[in-house]
């Protein structure tokens, strides 16, 4: 049914909202990628076959609901029983049967699968009291969790699209720019540029042909926010692309999506069929005589294609490297025709802002970084997954409120933020509030949303020698700095680690960091040295301990690290034993074990599994030598 | 455009900057480096060609430039595609500019050890031996892309840049002989180390795997030029293959010999 009239969306809305109040209760099985790969499908359907069989579909109007990712893909697979709002995590199909007799049915809990948390070892039973989800502020994820992504009317009772028929039938272009320009949005893939800026000169900028693209290639490490809002809400994606387009005058738009997301590529095709069959999409929207389509554009994989002038080239069909511009995009973008293109979170910012108006927007944040900001919050914390919460939120509340402190609780030691674009940030500015400005400062940056907790066992020399080679893998190769620069400073760390450093090395990577900033053609060369020289200004003395004393403080780096077995503290529990790979250890249980230095590759195992504080240490390679050749 | 300097014969809006405090004037489209060259100001470039677009992929044509209403701020730019603007101030030899050359030159040296040129240009900027390790197989390709470029350029497109990152490289397809090559040695000649290899003679000429046969000029039987870009000159707009396979000393003979005799008329 084409919708061509504020009424008929409002009727639309209407039907849809009592077409689901009609269920008295409905089952939320999380369908992101993280629930899948835990076998969450297998658990939707468990549901579906246990509910009929029990007649409680027909009875108690019990419906199941496949959905996108909820955030917290470490407890998968997640299920919420809604109106009651309970969670239960890492559901198996075997635990099925027990949730309908007990919950469905008699309203009661099932306590053994209610999130535990670690704070307090107390269960939890409401979805809104779970630590992770309280603190959050979800605007680009506020249906996410919540709608059947494949189901436009389920999405529509949630407001999909409410903000494009405000803006389409009660605003003119000009308008929704200003609007958009009063919420203060500015680019959700990291690098803030100012949203209205790009879309007022694309929309004033001349000729009849011009694109809106959807940067939809996420490739930092550990960020995986854009396929959460691509997998869970396509349609938000596409409701904020279709106002773009309208405001600043595009007809045709694409969006980019890596290769590696294919359920995201299947939800957004299912969603722009449904977008298009329901007045939204295609010919004559909203009946106002605007045309507009999407085409979906698949990736082919590589990191720089993630970078828009890289984009771009890729979309024009030819290789994806980045071209060297002194026009903006807005002016000559995609085939040299007035471009604008945007992340996939600031499309899915901008239907909201329509709809909620750009006072409410900016009445989130800080000064000049307004609205909210989806994070990927993964590493050493205790709840990892996707967060959204408003800007200037602390990093000391992100760590230890929602991500519940650091596993063990161990001590915490750096956050990595915005991927090989970032940096490492210190736990002397725990206390820093979360936005563009702050993050830069510091010597970070916002990036795509990637949030990496380190705590005291790891190396930050080892951790940017990982972003250097992810890099090096990743460089286009077509300028010299980023190409030649990369390898040559890979080359250093690789000596580094190895215990081969030698005075003058963090003097060259300054160097080379130096005219990798000024002198590479894109922001992946330039912004590359940012997690080299973000360890070097917060953590020089370990590199200083690497090259001058061979060693490595964190006792992560092998070739410089020795392990032992104190007999005075071991008390036989034999897991060292069962954990060493390279059978180096030798004992019996609750007597003491010796561990062989000939024998033991350095790996660790039996430190991170010795429960006994302080039983197995670990002490410079450089030592270990030293005594042998003693000996 | 690159070129635009000399293209443009005084027609249309010209625009006046200044470079290391010298005044060029310049057609509009002109680039930085077009009007540096314009005053006799050298800028080092590698990846630069006068027939080919630009590119910016060697870095060694960064200069610093900055307008009066910019409150002092300095923007690094390749001149060979900064446009040049009226008020525009460029600096071609700042110490970041420098140290960045050089640091460039420093890499590639490291890259092409055995480079004569990229040994004269890094020389230039002090660096005698490289800071950093020694390619263990030293290569003379420095990557600028002059010869994908001009094969796409003539239509081609018979080699390209491979892979990406470290381990990229200029190759034909899957590294067999390249079956769109027309053997016309563009690439060769253009290259800026001469690392392409190549065979001619009257009779066969060699290039990147593949033998082509060559073609005599039917007036003075010199080998000039292969079939295959006989072939391709001639299917790409009505001129007749016979105009391709005569060669230039002999074109021109002919056309003198043509005005000879239309002047005798006249």
């Amino acid at each position: 049914m084409r919708i061509e009239s504020a009424a008929a969306y409002e009727e639309f809305r209407r039907r849809a909202r009592e077409a689901a109040a009609a269920h008295r209760q409905e089952i939320l099985v999380c369908c992101g990628t993280g629930c899948l790969a835990n076998g969450s499908m297998r658990v939707a359907e468990a549901f579906a076959k246990e509910l009929q069989a029990r007649g409680l579909t027909a009875e108690v109007g019990t419906f199941t609901k496949r959905t996108g990712c909820h955030g917290f893909c470490q407890r998968g697979p997640l299920v919420v029983i809604q109106p009651a709002g309970i969670l239960y995590t890492q559901v198996k199909p075997r635990d099925v049967a027990e949730i309908c007799e007990k919950t469905v049915a008699n309203g009661a809990v099932v306590p053994r699968l209610l999130y535990k948390n670690p704070a307090d070892a107390k269960r939890v039973e409401h979805y809104a009291e779970v630590p992770f989800y309280a603190n959050q502020t979800r605007v680009a994820m506020r249906n996410i969790g919540k709608i059947d992504p494949t189901d436009i009317a389920d999405a529509i009772g949630h407001d999909a699209y409410a903000g494009l028929v405000k803006a389409m039938l009660e605003m003119t272009p000009e308008q929704v720019i200003g609007e958009i320009e009063r919420s203060g949005l500015r680019g959700r893939g990291g690098a803030g540029f100012v949203t209205a800026r790009k879309w007022r000169a694309c929309r004033s900028a001349g000729g009849e042909r011009k694109f809106v693209v959807c940067n939809g290639d996420e490739g930092d490490p550990g960020a995986f926010k854009d396929r959460s809002i691509m997998e869970g809400d396509p349609h938000s994606v596409i409701e904020g692309i279709v106002i773009g387009a309208w405001a600043v005058g595009a007809h045709e738009g694409f969006v980019y999506v890596r290769d590696e997301y294919p359920l995201a590529v299947v939800n957004l095709t299912v969603a722009i069929e449904q977008a298009r069959r329901h007045g939204f999409l295609g010919k004559d929207i909203l009946g106002t005589g605007f045309d507009f389509e999407i085409t979906i554009s698949r990736g082919g994989g590589a990191f720089v294609c993630g970078e828009s002038s890289a984009l771009m080239r890729s979309l024009e069909g030819k290789v994806g490297e980045p071209r060297q511009k002194y026009v903006h995009a807005t002016d000559k973008g995609l085939f040299d025709l007035p471009t604008v293109l945007n992340n996939v979170e600031t499309w899915a910012d901008a239907g909201a802002i329509l709809l909620h108006g750009a006072d409410w927007f900016a009445g989130m944040g800080t000064e000049k970084s307004k609205g909210t900001k989806a994070f990927s919050l993964v590493g050493k914390v205790k709840n990892t997954g996707l967060i959204e919460l408003p800007m200037g939120m602390t990093l000391r509340d992100i760590v230890y409120g929602i991500g519940g402190g650091i596993i063990d609780d161990r001590p915490f030691k750096a956050v990595q933020t915005g991927g090989p674009s970032g940096g490492c940030v210190p736990e002397s500015l725990l206390d820093l509030p979360v936005d563009y400005e702050r993050l830069t400062e510091a010597g970070s940056m916002m990036g795509s949303g990637g949030m990496i907790v380190m705590d005291d066992r790891t190396c930050m020399v080892d951790v940017a020698r990982y972003f250097l080679r992810f890099l090096t893998e990743e460089s286009c190769g077509k300028c010299v700095p980023c190409r030649e620069g990369l390898k040559q400073m890979l080359a250093i760390y690789d000596d580094l680690v190895a215990g081969r450093g030698k005075p003058g090395d963090i003097e060259r990577i300054e160097t080379l960091a130096a005219a990798m900033q000024l002198g590479s053609l894109c922001e992946l060369g330039k912004s590359a040295p940012n997690p080299v020289l973000s360890t070097l200004r917060y953590f020089r003395s370990e590199y200083e301990a690497h090259i001058f004393a061979r060693t490595c403080p964190a006792g992560m780096c092998r070739d410089l690290t020795s392990y032992e077995i104190v007999p005075e503290l071991c008390n036989g529990c034999h897991l060292c034993f069962k954990a060493c790979p390279a059978d180096a250890i030798t004992g019996e249980t609750k007597k003491v074990h010796t561990l062989h230095q000939e024998a033991c590759i350095s790996c660790g195992a039996c430190y991170d599994v010795c429960p006994t504080e302080g039983a197995v240490r670990f002490f410079p390679k450089s030592r270990a030598a030293a005594e042998r050749e003693a000996v | 455009m690159s070129g635009g300097a000399n293209d443009a014969g005084g027609k249309g809006t010209m625009v006046t900057l200044t470079i290391d405090g010298r005044v060029a004037k310049v057609p509009e489209g002109a680039t930085v480096l077009d009007a540096a060259r314009a005053i006799g100001v050298r800028i080092p470039t590698l990846c630069q060609h006068e027939a080919l677009e630009p590119w910016g992929g060697c870095r060694l044509c960064l200069v610093d430039v900055t307008k009066k209403d910019w409150r002092g701020w300095e923007k690094m730019v390749v001149s060979c595609m900064f446009p040049a603007e009226d008020g525009l101030a460029v600096s071609t030899a700042t110490e970041r500019v420098v140290a960045t050359r050089k640091a460039v030159l420093d890499l590639l040296l490291a890259r092409c050890p055995d480079t004569p040129l990229v040994q004269k240009l890094a020389r230039e900027y002090g660096v005698e031996r490289t800071s950093y390790r020694e390619n263990p197989e030293p290569t003379d390709c420095i990557l600028c892309g002059l010869c994908t470029r001009v094969c796409d350029a003539i239509g081609v497109s018979a080699i390209a840049t491979v892979d990406r990152g470290a381990g990229k490289e200029v190759a034909p397809p899957f590294h067999e002989a390249p079956p769109d090559c027309i053997g016309c040695l563009a690439c060769a000649e253009v290259c800026p180390t001469e690392c392409i290899p190549y065979q001619t003679s009257d009779s066969a000429r060699t290039i990147w795997g593949r033998r082509f046969e060559m073609v005599r000029c039917p007036h003075c039987g010199r080998a000039h030029i292969t079939r295959e870009q006989a072939t391709f000159y001639a299917g790409r707009g009505g001129v007749p293959e016979s105009y391709f396979t005569t060669c230039d000393a002999c074109k021109r003979t002919q056309m003198a010999r043509t005005f000879t005799t239309l002047s005798a008329v006249r």
